[in-house]
């Protein structure tokens, strides 16, 4: 295995290298974020829900308020599931799924070990206990900088585990269809006319008419040819445009 | 034909291969998630690996900045993590930790281990002598209230259950033992002084309490209290003690690879040792709540408790379970 900058390489045995992209510090971060509130609106909903509960069936009152003196049930009940939630969110997630958090799906991006698997149960768990480490001496800051200045952008838990964060591939990358390749035209504006029309229905009217009017300028369609098309027409133009003269549609 | 007009047509042919790629990845997305075990499916990954690593190559020259050669990438990725990693169970991985990892660990450990626990008995030992000798220096190690509380001819333990239940006192005791034992290892990445630092404490701050309480006839009921949990949570913290010094080790003398791919390594192979300890600490923390400062419970159980949880640890760092079930299987086939 060897790395390149921004990039985990792994040899394979079809002697073409597995390129998996690194993610840097920003995807770190805004996974770091999104679980973070993540954990602190479970751990705040189980202690809401749980102390409502608690004080209206020990009293009947309603209310959030802590018992004024230590209470097996209260702790038990409300107060360890709440701290819990908190501070085993990403040991006990990442377990269930595999290296991945909802944070990190959101950003992108996926925990694998230095030759791309899954990490192992034990690697997971380690890197978590290096959370202590990282952050050092607060808000995570010895773990940013690390992750700034390594080369792998790893922090120090990422380290003694042995793993990395990289971006996870999916198949919305793929914008082409076949009927689309089969065009005429160069495969980065047909890339791009798939991409379109593929987000199409998503896109406001005026959006999506300005960049088909962009994109059919680019495969030599004249602005004046242009100017009477509506909404429907541009979209039948693109269409048009990414199919092969006498082709069937 | 010219060589752009070559290039393009080239680049049109492979694009239109797309639907199998899309195929392919479902493929090994199935596999991946354990939920195909068709022969059939399974040969046709592997004849996909081939025909992805072709067109990736030939992607790689012909379209270096498209979404496609991105995507192949990504199939080609997961292809290959599916035919040489297998599917992910959590169930298995933890087993294997169990069975595997933290036995090897605690083997690679032992000299480690040795020193530590040599550390530990001695800083102890110290720490005896001192307050033995010095009775006004426990104020250094204990606090203000139980040293007022033994000097009154009373242990802090007594009454203990009347102040605090059980169940928080263990989770507080658990909770407050696990981030000792992590802190101690964690402080190994400061070349190992932190770890010494904590271990040789914790070793001062017992030996002087025990030396205080022995000057006050108390020493036997202190005892009685702590061998309860006391014989796993002291180990425990000798193995983790053990787990930071070898990271620390790792980095003083790092060897022919570098300091980060030592430390690297040192981690791996200590961190299921330190899993372990942190669920030894669980029991011990339950004891110590439930068992430890109940009256009603006699000496000779705290004993035998113990003694057993002390033994169940040594089964989990040995292996010993899991070696049984290994050998009875090797004899039964």
């Amino acid at each position: 295995m060897n790395e390149a900058a921004q990039h985990l390489s792994v040899d394979s045995a079809t002697g073409i290298d597995v390129t998996l992209p690194l993610a840097g510090i920003g995807a770190r971060s805004y996974a770091f974020v999104a679980d973070w509130h993540i954990r602190l609106v479970l751990g705040f909903a189980w202690y809401g829900a749980a102390a409502l509960l608690y004080n209206y069936l020990r009293d009947g009152t309603v209310s959030v308020a802590p018992p004024a003196s230590n209470n097996a049930r209260w702790f038990g009940a409300v107060l360890v599931p709440a701290t819990a939630l908190y501070f085993l969110y990403h040991p006990v997630v990442e377990l269930l799924m595999r290296g991945s958090t909802p944070g990190k799906r959101l950003a992108g991006v996926r925990i694998v070990t230095r030759d791309g698997a899954a990490p192992g149960a034990g690697a997971l768990l380690l890197r978590n206990v290096f959370r202590l480490v990282d952050s050092l001496p607060v808000a995570y800051g010895l773990g940013l900088v690390l992750v700034g200045v390594t080369r792998e952008h790893v922090r120090c838990g990422d380290m003694a585990a042995g793993t990395v964060l990289v971006y996870e591939g999916s198949s919305s990358g793929l914008a082409l269809t076949p009927a689309s390749t089969a065009g005429a035209l160069d495969v980065a504006t047909a890339e791009l006319v798939a991409e379109l029309l593929s987000r199409w229905p998503r896109l406001t009217v005026a959006a999506r008419a300005g960049l088909a009017r962009a994109l059919l300028a680019r495969c030599g369609r004249a602005a004046a040819e242009l100017g009477p098309l509506d909404d429907a027409a541009l979209k039948q133009a693109l269409i048009e445009a990414t199919r092969v003269a006498g082709a069937p549609p | 034909m010219s060589t752009n007009a070559r290039q393009s047509a080239l680049a049109h042919a492979l694009l239109k291969r797309a639907t199998l790629w899309q195929e392919a990845e479902a493929r090994a997305q199935r596999f991946r998630r354990a939920r195909s075990d068709d022969a059939a499916d399974a040969a046709r990954v592997a004849d996909d690996y081939r025909v992805l690593a072709h067109d990736l190559a030939r992607a790689r020259a012909l379209l270096p900045r498209s979404r496609a050669r991105e995507y192949l990438e990504s199939v080609y990725a997961g292809v290959h993590a599916t035919l040489n990693h297998g599917d992910w169970r959590l169930g298995a991985e933890l087993v294997r930790l169990l069975r595997v990892e933290i036995p090897a660990s605690a083997a690679w450990l032992r000299p480690y281990i040795a020193w530590a626990v040599v550390l530990f008995v001695l800083a102890a030992a110290a720490g005896f002598a001192l307050v033995d000798r010095f009775p006004e220096l426990v104020a250094l190690f204990a606090s203000p209230d139980l040293i007022a509380s033994v000097e009154s001819g009373k242990l802090w333990t007594e009454g203990l259950l009347n102040i605090v239940p059980s169940s928080v006192l263990s989770v507080q005791i658990l909770t407050n033992n696990i981030v000792v034992s992590l802190v101690a290892y964690c402080s190994g990445f400061l070349f190992g002084l932190g770890t010494l630092y904590i271990l040789g404490l914790n070793g001062l701050m017992l030996g002087a309490v025990f030396a205080f309480v022995a000057r006050h006839g108390l020493g036997a009921a202190l005892a009685t209290f702590v061998v309860a949990h006391g014989c796993v949570e002291l180990s425990v913290m000798c193995l983790s003690g053990a787990a930071g010094a070898a990271v620390g080790e790792a980095l003083v003398r790092p060897g022919s690879h570098g300091r980060i791919a030592a430390f690297r390594s040192a981690a791996l192979r200590t961190g299921p040792v330190l899993l372990a300890c942190a669920a030894l600490l669980v029991g011990a923390g339950l004891i110590e709540g439930f068992v430890s400062p109940d009256p009603r419970i006699a000496p000779v159980f705290k004993v035998v408790i113990g003694i057993s949880y002390w033994l169940v640890m040594l089964a989990l760092l040995l292996g010993w379970p899991t070696r049984q079930i290994r050998r009875a299987r090797r004899s039964a086939s």
